[in-house]
């Protein structure tokens, strides 16, 4: 190959623009179906996971109107058992764990300044080994679902108390997501690890793209695990071993080892990339560098190695020797400390800022009201004496709808509020979005905050139904009018999108005035994403850029978006 | 800063203070929509009291947190001249909120660990009782009464007496199902194992739950103050009628308690022989 003079004395090590083969647009399904472009794949699964949350929310709604009254007889048990199994289930596999990778394949290569992610074939197997997954196991539906709950526990899911095949299903399903979840992890790892923009070293790594490669790693150690128990599980049911059979020698409470060692690092597989994507949102509205980046970053890689060390927590009533109890009660302590850093970093960037009270802060700003609560009752639910009183009531309930709804969904809304501009050139309605952020967060708070009090008094979690006279009945009754404001609020972020998809005003390239790379491209992006990647100076590279255009233009650059919001 | 502004924050203020005092104010108002409940049993008092040393530390963590991020979403609104100051860190104070927060949880630890000893080990009964063993959570004294706890779908059978934990299904041995009885004051030991799935046992009146895992013998303990009728319920998830797998404790004197169990031991062995009676006619006419 021969090298012109004009590639020779090129300053930086800059990547070339390859001339690519375009496809041909043709704008058909076929497109969607084979293409290998992380941001059509980073939509799918947006799109995807965004139906499965519906679907969970839906069952959700059923079981709160079950519960809205004493001695209702609306649900059985088994319906119940089968709609509590389906939304948990729902929820960690097919919504909030995807929904975090539809983000990632979307912004990751944007973010560090990459033309695809490393293996795109392998991108496309992860979406649809999802795809599969979750077809498989709302298949059940037509047949028996599964109703032994999203950890079953053995001997609950074994073959003799529960002979259906929805159990099987959710095997399937676990492996299936398993599988893509993986893929999806070594893909990350990978991009992140190799094919960032030159002078992106890793003190300049956005925090998003930090959240995301800790995800991807926290996803490779604890996926093995749960794939190993669940076929264990399998061969238990179908193939003649004892594993988790008590009546053979085997132990039940092996199961709940391997689950929550899978299961805990999970839930901060979960709300890592939210963190991640707050860490975006509040600098960039606040118009202030994110306060204690190294902190911020190295909260991160803390709490998910002590994600890995704190999993019996989920077991204190459990036969467990107490010596045992106290060290997962000390390293659960533990994790609050780089939690709060977290926190306090957060305010500490809005203080002192110049807010612009754009949805996607809204959003941001109600994730840190709400999660704050879920840390709290997260130290009442560490210390294991007391845990004996909450464990398995509406109060963990709260708890973790409160970290998992607050820490991850709220993100999410934020990231689809910031975000949407970027993926289809238009604005979201704002008005309507902060309509649907008061809906939402009164909603949730009115359906989770009385589940402590429903705790405290005595209510398990999982039953279907309760008599009356317990104290239990004005509670519940809140908490389901709750439920219904908060589907209320979900359902205005929905319909803002599809009033604006395609008819919103045109967002520009970078509305809201970013710090990242994805705002250097146009809004959607073209295929191959870069013509020239710049270079990165800082963590803040857009922002540089954005300076460098108004020292040599010398004007102050309109955006399309957030000069609207602030009150300039 | 606007007279108008200065006004809504000293409200706020007020509004938030107001509502962190009713929180440490409030317990004995509100005793069962913010603490768990207690008051059958020394071990169920202590969780309590160590709950509630809990709470007023979240307490003031929750308004603190809650406090400043309310007050710099309203203080440091975006607004005509105001620039955002552009501070990247301040290690200092970044160190000084990481160990704020360890010092926090290492109190909470030695609180814990302090408690720990009169949640987990029973005292001796007040009322002169009754059998004497060296296994298990045993009183000073060795004093106390077994009850075997046995879970299945979907209601508790309990079995009277040390012997219990043997063979729980041995002959003789009073038993009854989802309401249990037993003499105040004394110290109760309950050894809780399960026959299908996972239950788990718990009267939160009486102390936390304890999981019943087939295969494992757990245990628990109380001292109930009488004469009283707790109420609990399974709290692990065990099939479709987990619901209804409620429990029941009938705290009694202790000589009610031996009437009853002297009464149930005879009605149980009534049954028994007109059941082995029928049984009898039945297979002779044929009929089994």
């Amino acid at each position: 190959m021969s090298v012109t003079t004009a590639q020779v004395t090129r300053p930086a090590p800059q990547v070339l623009t390859r001339a690519v083969s375009s496809p041909r647009q043709t704008k058909r399904w076929i497109d969607w179906v084979t293409t290998t472009d992380h941001k059509k794949i980073g939509i799918m699964y947006l799109v995807t996971t965004f139906v499965f949350f519906m679907m969970g929310g839906v069952e959700a709604l059923l079981m709160r109107v079950q519960l809205s009254e004493p001695s209702n007889t609306l649900l059985s048990g088994q319906t119940y058992n089968e709609l509590l199994t389906l939304h948990g289930t729902t929820m960690v596999f097919l919504f909030v764990v995807p929904v975090m990778a539809g983000f990632g394949n979307y912004f990751v290569p944007l973010m560090i300044g990459a033309r695809d992610m490393a293996f795109p074939r392998l991108n496309a197997l992860s979406y649809w080994l999802l795809l599969a997954g979750g077809i498989v196991f709302y298949a059940t539906l037509f047949w028996h679902p599964p109703e032994a709950g999203w950890w079953s526990y053995p001997p609950l899911s074994s073959i003799e108390y529960s002979p259906s095949g929805g159990q099987d299903a959710w095997i399937f399903l676990i492996h299936l997501t398993g599988i893509s979840s993986l893929l999806g992890a070594i893909n990350f790892y990978a991009t992140i690890v190799n094919m960032r923009a030159p002078g992106m070293s890793w003190g300049r790594l956005p925090l998003f793209i930090w959240a995301i490669l800790v995800y991807a790693i926290l996803l490779i150690i604890a996926l093995p695990v749960v794939a190993a128990a669940v076929t264990m599980l399998l061969t238990d049911r179908h193939f003649g071993t004892h594993w988790f059979d008590p009546t053979a020698h085997g132990s039940p409470i092996l199961w709940q080892h391997l689950f929550w060692f899978f299961g805990h690092p999970e839930v901060y597989i979960m709300v890592l990339p939210g963190f991640g994507i707050i860490s975006e949102i509040i600098p960039v509205f606040s118009r202030k560098p994110i306060f204690g980046y190294k902190a911020m970053a190295a909260s991160i890689a803390v709490i998910a190695f002590l994600a890995t060390l704190v999993w019996a927590h989920h077991m204190f009533a459990s036969p467990i020797p107490i010596v045992v109890l106290g060290f997962f009660m000390l390293s659960s302590f533990l994790i609050g400390v780089p939690t709060g850093v977290k926190i306090f970093n957060w305010i500490a960037t809005m203080w002192r800022g110049s807010l612009v009270m754009t949805t996607a802060l809204y959003y941001s700003i109600g994730m840190i009201a709400i999660f704050v609560v879920g840390g709290i009752t997260g130290i009442f639910l560490a210390t294991f004496p007391v845990d004996w009183q909450l464990n398995d009531t509406y109060f963990v309930v709260a708890h973790f709808h409160y970290t998992i709804f607050g820490g991850a969904v709220f993100p999410v809304l934020a990231g689809l509020y910031y975000w949407f501009p970027k993926m289809t050139g238009r604005l979201l309605d704002e008005r309507l979005g902060k309509i649907s952020f008061w809906f939402t967060f009164i909603g949730f708070n009115a359906t989770f905050f009385v589940q402590h009090a429903l705790g405290l008094s005595g209510m398990p979690r999982r039953i279907y139904t309760y008599q009356p006279g317990l104290g239990w009945s004005t509670y519940n009754l809140i908490s389901t009018i709750g439920s219904f404001i908060l589907a209320t609020g979900i359902l205005l972020t929905v319909i803002n999108i599809a009033l604006n998809y395609k008819r919103g005003p045109l967002a520009g390239p970078d509305p809201w005035k970013g710090n990242t790379l994805e705002w250097f491209v146009p809004s959607p992006p073209p295929v191959n994403n870069f013509d020239e990647i710049p270079r990165v100076r800082s963590v803040e590279p857009m922002r540089d850029i954005r300076r460098q255009v108004e020292r040599a233009t010398g004007v102050t650059q309109k955006t399309g978006g957030s000069e609207r919001f602030a009150r300039v | 800063m606007p007279q108008g502004r200065r006004r809504t924050l000293r409200l706020l203020c007020a509004a938030l203070a107001t509502s962190g005092l009713s929180l440490v104010l409030a317990p004995s108002a509100f005793a069962n929509f913010i603490t768990p409940k207690a008051g059958g049993s020394p071990n169920a008092n202590q969780i309590h009291s160590l709950y509630m040393i809990i709470l007023y530390i979240a307490a003031v963590v929750f308004v603190l947190v809650e406090g400043a991020l309310l007050y710099s979403v309203i203080r440091f609104r975006a607004k005509k001249n105001r620039v955002a100051a552009q501070i990247h860190g301040n290690t200092q104070l970044e160190i000084g909120w990481t160990v704020g927060a360890a010092v926090i949880l290492v109190i909470l630890t030695v609180v814990t660990f302090v408690k720990l000893p009169s949640i987990i080990n029973p005292p001796n009964s007040s009322a002169p009782f009754l059998e004497s063993s060296l296994t298990e959570p045993t009183p000073p004294n060795g004093k106390r009464l077994v009850i075997c706890v046995q879970g299945r779908q979907y209601i508790w059978r309990y079995v009277y007496g040390a012997a219990c934990e043997n063979n729980p299904f041995a002959a003789k041995l009073p038993y009854s199902f989802q309401t249990m009885e037993v003499p105040e004051d004394t110290t109760v030991v309950l050894s809780i194992t399960s026959v299908d799935v996972i239950h788990s046992w718990w009267v939160p009146s009486l102390g936390g739950k304890v999981d019943a895992v087939p295969g494992y013998t757990t245990y628990t303990w109380f001292k109930a103050k009488g004469p009283a009728l707790y109420h609990g319920q399974c709290a692990q998830l065990c099939g479709r009628e987990h619901a209804f797998m409620t429990a029941l404790v009938n705290v009694v004197s202790p000589s009610q308690y031996q009437t009853w169990l002297t009464r149930q031991r005879q009605d149980i062995e009534t049954a028994n022989s007109q059941v082995t009676a029928l049984r009898a006619y039945l297979t002779k006419t044929g009929n089994l």
